[in-house]
């Protein structure tokens, strides 16, 4: 059980590797075996998780670049083994329904080194090769829009690396300038995120760091004004590649943020809450509105990722272990949701090859079950209570509702724009009469398609009912979080703020 | 009368010429085995220039003399020692790339292997003094043997190569005896030890000359090391002569180059003159900007290369102009893990050389001409793509981590707008090196009259070719565990000559 956690990040990267030798017409087997072992693995981490230990476990540890400080190191806590979790378990099912055809074998090692990556950014402890595997994710990514992709495929992978790639080196200028931070304050050189933990800096410095660190990770999640690579890059990827895209690797960036931002930078990450704030609401309400003047479907799921990213920030923001705890478990349920809903349009595509919602009308005639598993997940993207979207919708703005009660009005429009767009949607394609000749003898679900998506809806309505399996372990690392930026933080106003914005539900003394 | 001269010959202290002279008897041995017997095999002359060099490499390892030597023109210092290892052992690799499975005129002529060792001897001399003049006969003995070099490759665009990369040095070479001459009216040495000294000393009076005889060696220099706006001659050059020839050009004679730079401006940088600092400040932003900006637009990967490889040079003034043992460091280690991965880049380019196309004239490694590659040859399209991310500085490949040192030396050094600008560059290669690897992996194979424009790939491989090719991905991929060994094997030398 010591070498868990890197058994789980190289274990994909080797089976890939050795994959190459397996012929192409039994790569699915391989490939989908691979992932259960994966997946079975990490539900193995969970099971030997301790609950109620705040800090990191099965942490490893070995010396890379030791005049540098850099260094292999792991570790798990509450905040990252869901996600990884989810990661493993939207590869793994993003697997059995994969309907493409062409080069197959290419595209599961490709995804399988991209599951490395992933999982890899979620453990590793080290900044330096938490950038390493951050970068990586991006080569897989960008080989599967590229290769398997629609008509504007070369375009929007081009336009997704460069975006991604650019940003985050504004955000490993704002590391190496960490780790000299840390060489000058303690003589050593480190780049262990634990060490940084332990270090106090100066409100200014806080601003810019927090700057550099926000071009890396507000490109990914993304944030308001950088977004306009995944909507191309959402739509011209194959099901495979939006599933993966939306479910994780949207993820990294807004774990990025609970990881590095706000516990090394406590101070900034207060100064900053409204700024933030308004790009989130910005991005909920504008891009909430775009979602509804789509004509594709795969698009408006792709805005609506964006506008969903926003409540996660606006949770994260909140600075408060209701909001924080809210936006890991959005993260969660965001992943599955979304995930489900792009293989939901993957399965008509393959049928009709359209995602045109002016193509359909009255599929739910033709199609029950596909209608009834696409209602379910529209529900719970729209965040219906007792269902998995309404938990983390509802904790990130409870948390924020301590900030601003005006802003989190504002806020909870998502829910209506929300609900209008995606029932507009869902009305457009499966009510009213079938009169499209093409769309009266489609096949309904079946097989692989239902193996895939029915754990889903399992997991939508189990976690939507009974979410504290998850909430506990998260709201012991979040609090255990919110204690570190207390301690770190600099200025008596914002240890005050902090301790102010966390007392929900607390008697008043 | 004059009186007589009298000197110990152990005083001389010869050894320090020991590893210079090898590649120079070397490559007297190929000339007169080639009087003995004409009808040698090319194998033969590439096996002994490989021979000589790793005896020289011995010789450079094996000294542990006095630093000074030959009435102290001489002068093997660390940053000699690393220097020389390096252009020696990345030297040993590119030799062997001669290898080729097509029949080169110019490796026909046993000369080619000589003149490649006057080459390699020249750069150790220029790496092993800091006698002005020493330095310029070291820089001319590698320059003549270069200019012949490009000439020997009996192609259209060859001569109107070696011409122009000849009329340029000339032009160099005589920046470099101007700048030379300044200093020495100014100070009355050429030992740049005792410019540096009497400048001080002197405070810089005469700063006018002081800054006209900089701007002749930035301009000598600038040339040699294809800085903007000296970098004209690169991409012609580099086009003009094969793939194999190209990569040598944009790494070994820049490590000579590279020290010498860093010998002579240690004196400006050292004393704090900013004029000279801010000069150097916008040349290495501008080279690093600028030719980035023009490998956007090239269609040919050999020009878009060497296009690269002049904002790769920026990168490496940026590090002597900051000055500390850590960019000093980073020199030797960014350069390094630059060779690997662009090594591999052209050596690529050289095992794909399509021969009809470079008889007929035509561009032959236009992006086009690899459209599809991975169809045909998943693994080479695969391998030359990880070259490529490597020089767009992806991690966990080899340049990223010399990137990542470099920039950790500027922040360090609180120069932050440099960090972010070498930062911004490296956003902007992306987008030229992700460019064939779009070509290779996602366009279908463009057909010109009916045929294939790829028809040929590892035409000119032999079991060789691949195995060096080989060794150089295993050093790519694990390039992470590099990076702490050269680290310290760089940090020993350039710390006991004490930059």
């Amino acid at each position: 059980m010591e070498h868990i956690l890197s058994i789980l990040i190289f274990f994909p990267a080797l089976a890939a590797t050795i994959g190459f030798v397996v012929h192409k017409d039994s790569i699915r087997a391989y490939a989908i075996t691979v992932t259960a072992i994966e997946f079975v693995l990490s539900l193995v981490l969970w099971y030997s998780f301790d609950g109620n230990n705040p800090g990191m476990q099965f942490t490893e540890f070995l010396p890379l670049i030791a005049s540098y400080g850099i260094s292999y190191s792991v570790g798990v806590d509450g905040i990252s083994l869901f996600l990884v979790i989810m990661t493993t378990l939207m590869t793994m099912i993003s697997f059995i329904g994969l309907t493409e055809k062409r080069d197959l074998k290419h595209l599961m090692i490709t995804v399988l080194y991209l599951e490395m990556t992933m999982i890899a950014v979620f453990l590793v402890l080290d900044a330096v090769v938490f950038y390493t595997f951050w970068e990586l994710s991006l080569v897989p990514m960008f080989y599967i829009v590229g290769a398997w992709g629609g008509k504007l495929r070369i375009y929007s992978t081009i336009k997704f690396f460069l975006y991604t790639f650019t940003g985050s080196l504004i955000m490993l200028v704002g590391m190496l300038y960490l780790g000299y931070v840390y060489f000058q304050t303690t003589g050593t050189w480190s780049f262990n995120l634990q060490d940084w933990y332990m270090l106090q800096l100066p409100f200014d410095m806080q601003l810019w760091l927090f700057a550099a660190f926000f071009f890396g990770f507000a490109i990914k999640v993304p944030m308001f004004p950088f977004h306009t690579w995944l909507p191309y890059a959402h739509g011209q990827a194959p099901t495979i590649g939006s599933v993966i895209l939306a479910a994780v690797l949207l993820k990294m960036g807004t774990y990025g943020f609970i990881r590095f931002s706000l516990p090394l930078f406590p101070d900034a990450s207060v100064y900053f809450t409204y700024p933030m704030a308004t790009l989130a609401l910005i991005a909920i309400v504008y891009t909430a509105m775009v979602a509804y003047a789509q004509e594709d479907m795969k698009q408006v799921i792709a805005y609506s990722s964006v506008s969903h990213m926003g409540v996660i920030i606006l949770g994260t923001f909140a600075l408060n272990v209701e909001g924080i705890g809210g936006s890991i478990f959005l993260m969660l349920s965001h992943g599955i949701v979304s995930g489900a809903l792009f293989m939901l349009v993957g399965v008509i595509y393959d049928r009709r090859h359209t995602k045109m919602i002016k193509d359909f009308g009255g599929l739910a005639l033709v199609m029950p079950k596909y209608a009834t598993i696409f209602g379910i997940m529209l529900m719970a993207s729209v965040g219906l209570p007792l269902t998995i979207g309404f938990v983390g919708e509802f904790l990130s703005l409870l948390g924020f509702f301590k900030v601003s009660p005006i802003l989190t009005i504002i806020a909870g429009l998502t829910i209506i724009f929300g609900a209008v767009y995606m029932l507009v949607m869902y009305k457009k394609s499966f009510f009213g009469p079938c009169n499209n000749p093409e769309n009266k003898n489609l096949e309904d679900v079946k097989g692989r398609e239902l193996v895939a998506l029915i754990p889903l809806v399992g997991l939508v309505v189990l976690l939507g009912v009974y979410p504290k399996m998850i909430l506990g372990p998260i709201d012991k690392s979040v609090t255990n979080l919110i204690e570190v930026m207390h301690t770190k933080a600099v200025s008596p106003t914002t240890k005050a703020r902090i301790l102010e914005l966390n007392s929900i539900g607390e008697v008043k003394k | 009368m004059i009186p007589a001269i009298e000197v110990d010959f152990a005083s001389l202290n010869i050894q320090t010429l020991a590893p210079m002279l090898v590649a120079i008897v070397g490559a007297l041995a190929i000339l007169c085995i080639d009087l003995a017997n004409k009808s040698l095999d090319k194998s033969l002359y590439i096996i002994l220039t490989v021979l000589f060099l790793l005896v020289d490499l011995g010789m450079v390892f094996g000294y542990n003399g006095a630093v000074r030597g030959f009435f102290d023109i001489m002068m093997v210092d660390g940053i000699s020692v690393l220097a020389q290892v390096t252009v020696l052992v990345l030297s040993v690799a590119f030799v062997l790339l001669a290898f080729s499975k097509q029949k080169l005129q110019e490796y026909r002529y046993p000369e080619y292997f000589a003149l490649y060792l006057f080459a390699v001897a020249g750069f150790q001399f220029m790496v092993s003094s800091d006698s002005l003049i020493m330095i310029f006969v070291g820089l001319e003995t590698s320059s003549m043997a270069i200019y012949t070099m490009v000439a020997m490759h009996n192609r259209m665009k060859t001569i109107e190569a070696a011409i122009k990369y000849f009329t340029m040095g000339a032009l160099a070479t005589g920046f470099f005896a101007f700048g030379a001459m300044i200093f020495y009216a100014i100070t009355g040495t050429v030992e740049l030890g005792k410019v540096s000294e009497i400048l001080v000393a002197s405070e810089f009076n005469n700063y006018g000359l002081v800054l006209l005889g900089v701007t002749f060696m930035i301009g000598a220099l600038g040339f040699k090391l294809s800085l903007v706006p000296f970098h004209s001659w690169v991409p012609d050059v580099y086009e003009g002569s094969t793939a194999a020839f190209a990569g040598f050009l944009a790494i070994v004679p820049k490590i000579a180059a590279f020290v010498v730079v860093l010998r002579f401006f240690e004196i400006f940088i050292s004393a704090d003159d900013l004029y000279v600092q801010n000069a150097l400040y916008i040349i290495a932003a501008v080279t690093m900007t600028m030719g980035n900006l023009m490998a956007l637009s090239q269609t040919d990967i050999k020009r878009m290369l060497a296009f690269s490889s002049i904002s790769h040079a920026g990168f490496v003034l940026a590090a002597i102009l900051i000055g500390t043992t850590q960019a000093t460091i980073g020199i030797f280690l960014y350069w390094t893990l630059f060779a690997i991965a662009n090594l591999g880049a052209f050596g690529m380019l050289w095992l794909n050389r399509n021969k009809d196309a470079s008889i007929s004239g035509y561009e032959q490694n236009t992006v086009e001409s690899y459209a599809g590659l991975v169809k045909k040859s998943p693994m080479t399209a695969a391998i030359f793509a990880m070259f490529l991310l490597s020089l767009a500085g992806v991690p966990p490949f080899s340049v990223f981590w010399g990137k990542f040192y470099l920039i950790g030396a500027a922040v360090n050094a609180d120069y932050i707008y440099l960090a972010l600008i070498m930062a911004l560059n490296s956003g902007i290669a992306a987008y030229y090196y992700i460019k064939p690897i779009v070509f290779m992996f996602f366009k279908d194979p463009i057909e010109i009259e009916g045929q294939a424009q790829n028809s040929a790939v590892l035409t000119n491989s032999t079991t060789m070719l691949k195995s060096v090719i080989g060794i150089f991905v295993i050093l790519t991929v694990a390039s992470i565990f590099l990076v702490e060994p050269l680290i310290e094997f760089a940090s020993y030398y350039v710390q006991i000559s004490g930059y």
